[in-house]
């Protein structure tokens, strides 16, 4: 907790907000399935940073108890979302997203 | 017994329900005991209420069995209300209903549709009930539409025949311009009492003044509804057209329950309609208008049933009549002995159509006396007491109502007079030349000619005893009686008396009075006889050499013709036109374009959706970054 104190809040909130947008960057800019499945990841981790470093600044846990239900369902998307993306790889032999452009008018 | 009241509706609506749900289940006959059987317990009720009344001296009681509609301050009940007023409806309607059920059980015995006319008929007698037991104007309201309904269904029984057909429309829509007027009345009730209730508005209206603006707006809008239902001018075209029914159904619906609701309407608001003197100066002309009008009309037709169709708008045009001169009790009393000869000549001559195969033209009949001497026996009866002549039911009844009319205006007598002697001749010109002077039909029909079974000449015994006798009820004090109706009927008349005229008309006026018309009446009755009878005049089956006043009487003063003119086909013009330039031109167009629109849009809008996912995504974070640059700088 005090550890976490001795680095201003301000530090805290430009270090997420960069990964954010490395995550959404990654998400627009890559092709490949995997990697935008990663930048996601980023995304939420970003959040969940901030999360507990306001949960310490203010001495408030609920943030914290937050944190841990976005890493439960983060794993259990992972593992749904994976298993999508076998089955995609499966039929299309590629994970490029450009692939997957048939549901349109 | 009074606790009982709820059964006597009940009990025909739980016969329509068995009739019309399990009509193929069982036998036709059985339809037409269960519905005979429910109105007669209803009836045998009904006698235990009013015996109980009488015995209470005619202390009102209300059921309240549910509350109906209640929002806001607006309450109503289902609830019963029985009075005087209300037990002696109860007995008229099953009493008359049900012997009218047992005739039927007769005349209508081949007809295809046996099973569906008893649930009809008891359909019509669970709403005629409603509407004289419910405690406020909505539930009579309901009734009255519902008796209306029957009265489609029914006029319109034989549906294979169009003109039938139309003349079931012609009385429904022609009902609907007085419900309308019934309709406002309620509403303006409601503004003006703030309730519907007739204990409360009753209460209230006790302690206003004559003359408001607003009662004399209730009870005219009111008189509309009564005009539409009874068949006043200029609603009662629709009434001789309603003859297209079977002949019981004009007889129960159309003579002697139905088109009386109106005269109960008033008798029941008689307090509203004393406090506006107007009002009530409208009603009594109407009434006198009706009464002398359709009789002139009654003269010339041939029909034997739109003779009496006629001759009953005559007759309710007397009620009303009485009512307008605030002669309440002989209102009700006229209502009451007009059920029991007009439901009997309805039914005298349904027997003389069964016996002639169909035949209604009373120029093919004459010289039917021998053939079916029940009928001719009750039609005779029925005859002498709508005619008014001592001691028959017709003369008490009529009798109160001229003197009252005289105690008003000597006018108004004299138009009843004049309207009861045309009544005379053309029921006695009906009797003589239906039963006498020698036989006009076919040789087929003359074969055919037989007295009707025992269930159609028993009811008709019974209502000619009642048209015999029941004047006695309301013998007047002038001829030593004591007047037991107005006795019976005084509380629920009690808060107009106050309001009433106080000077009573001599006992010398009254016998004069008496004297004038029965001696007059007489004369009418012998100068029929002389002219059908001892000269055997026919009139002719060819109308096209007729005279100006009989060819216009014949044609019911082209009053039809009128409205059709003035109203239908102007109607129609319209109809056409919003047919023709608002639904093709406007509407269909407006519609159309609209599609059309979202068809060419849509074409355009749905090129974005490229399956591209990166697009996609891009439009999301944009779209997310504008809206969180809106919101930062709305702050």
């Amino acid at each position: 907790m005090e550890v976490i104190k001795a680095i201003p809040l301000n530090h805290y909130i430009l270090l997420s907000a960069i990964l954010f947008a490395i995550g959404v960057m990654g998400v627009l800019v890559r092709r490949n399935a995997i990697i935008i499945f990663m930048c996601i990841e980023l995304m939420l981790n970003a959040v969940n940073l901030l999360m507990v470093a306001f949960s310490a600044h203010h001495g408030d846990g609920k943030g914290q108890v937050f944190v841990f239900f976005i890493m439960a369902v983060a794993a259990a998307e992972v593992a749904v979302g994976l298993s999508i993306l076998i089955m995609i790889h499966r039929n299309t032999e590629t994970t490029d997203v450009g692939f997957l452009n048939k549901l349109k008018f | 017994m009074k606790e009982l009241v709820w059964l006597v509706p009940v009990l025909p609506l739980i016969g329509f329900l068995i009739i019309s749900l399990g009509k193929n289940y069982f036998s036709k006959s059985f339809a037409g005991i269960l519905a005979s059987v429910a109105v007669f317990a209803a009836f045998v009720i009904s006698l235990g209420i009013f015996f109980e009344m009488n015995g209470s001296h005619g202390k009102a009681f209300t059921l309240v069995l549910f509350d109906w509609i209640s929002t806001g301050d607006f309450k109503v009940n289902i609830a019963f209300l029985v009075d005087p007023l209300s037990s002696i409806m109860l007995l008229i309607i099953t009493g008359i209903g049900f012997l009218i059920h047992l005739y039927s059980m007769g005349y209508m015995h081949d007809d295809e549709g046996y099973a569906k006319f008893f649930s009809y008929l008891n359909l019509f007698v669970f709403f005629m009930l409603l509407l004289v037991l419910g405690d406020n104007y909505l539930l009579m309201f309901a009734g009255w539409e519902g008796v209306g309904l029957a009265s489609y269904l029914l006029i319109g029984f034989w549906f294979k025949n169009q003109s039938y057909n139309d003349a079931a429309k012609k009385a429904f829509i022609v009902n609907r311009i007085g419900d309308l007027g019934f309709v406002l009345g309620i509403i303006l009730i409601y503004i003006t009492f703030g309730s519907i209730n007739y204990a409360t508005v009753f209460g209230e209206a006790v302690n206003l003044t004559s003359n408001m603006p607003v009662i004399t707006a209730i009870t005219l809008l009111l008189f509309v509804g009564a005009m539409g239902k009874s068949a006043q001018i200029p609603l009662y075209t629709w009434l001789p057209d309603a003859m297209a029914g079977p002949t019981p159904v004009s007889a129960l619906i159309h003579a002697a329950t139905m088109v009386t609701a109106g005269v109960y309407m008033i008798a029941r608001s008689n307090i509203l309609y004393t406090l506006a003197p107007e009002t009530l100066g409208v009603v009594a002309i109407v009434g006198a208008a009706t009464a002398v009008f359709a009789a002139t009309i009654g003269i010339f037709q041939n029909d034997i049933k739109k003779v009496l169709a006629y001759s009953t708008v005559s007759q309710l045009g007397y009620m009303f009549l009485a009512l307008g001169v605030g002669a309440f009790t002989g209102g009700v009393f006229h209502l009451m002995t007009h059920a029991f000869f007009k439901a009997l000549l309805f039914l005298g001559a349904g027997s003389v159509i069964h016996a002639m195969g169909g035949e209604q033209d009373i120029r093919k009949m004459g010289g039917l006396k021998k053939y079916i001497p029940v009928t001719y026996m009750t039609f005779l009866i029925g005859t002498i007491a709508i005619s008014g002549i001592p001691p028959f039911s017709g003369f008490f009844s009529k009798d109160e109502i001229l003197a009252h009319a005289f105690q008003v205006s000597p006018l108004l007598w004299g138009l009843g007079v004049l309207g009861s002697l045309m009544t005379t001749f053309y029921m006695f010109r009906l009797f003589f030349l239906t039963f006498f002077g020698a036989f006009r039909g076919t040789e087929d029909q003359k074969h055919h000619l037989h007295e009707s079974p025992k269930t159609m000449t028993i009811p008709l015994i019974v209502l000619a005893v009642l048209a015999a006798l029941g004047g006695f009820i309301g013998v007047p004090h002038v001829l030593g009686g004591n007047h037991w109706l107005e006795h019976f009927l005084a509380p629920v008349f009690k808060a107009s008396e106050v309001f009433a005229h106080g000077h009573k008309l001599s006992h010398a006026t009254e016998y004069i009075l008496m004297a004038v018309t029965v001696i007059l009446t007489i004369v009418f009755i012998l100068f029929a006889r002389n002219k059908f009878v001892s000269k055997s005049y026919v009139p002719s089956l060819d109308d096209s050499k007729l005279t100006f006043i009989p060819r216009l009487l014949t044609n019911k003063y082209y009053v039809d013709e009128f409205y059709n003119t003035i109203i239908v086909k102007p109607l129609n013009g319209l109809a056409g036109f919003t047919y023709k330039i608002l639904e093709l031109k406007v509407i269909n167009l407006l519609v159309d374009s609209i599609g059309k629109l979202v068809v060419y849009i849509s074409s355009v809008v749905r090129k974005v959706q490229s399956g591209n996912t990166g697009f996609y995504i891009l439009a999301m974070v944009v779209s997310i970054v504008v809206i969180l640059l809106i919101n930062l700088f709305n702050k």
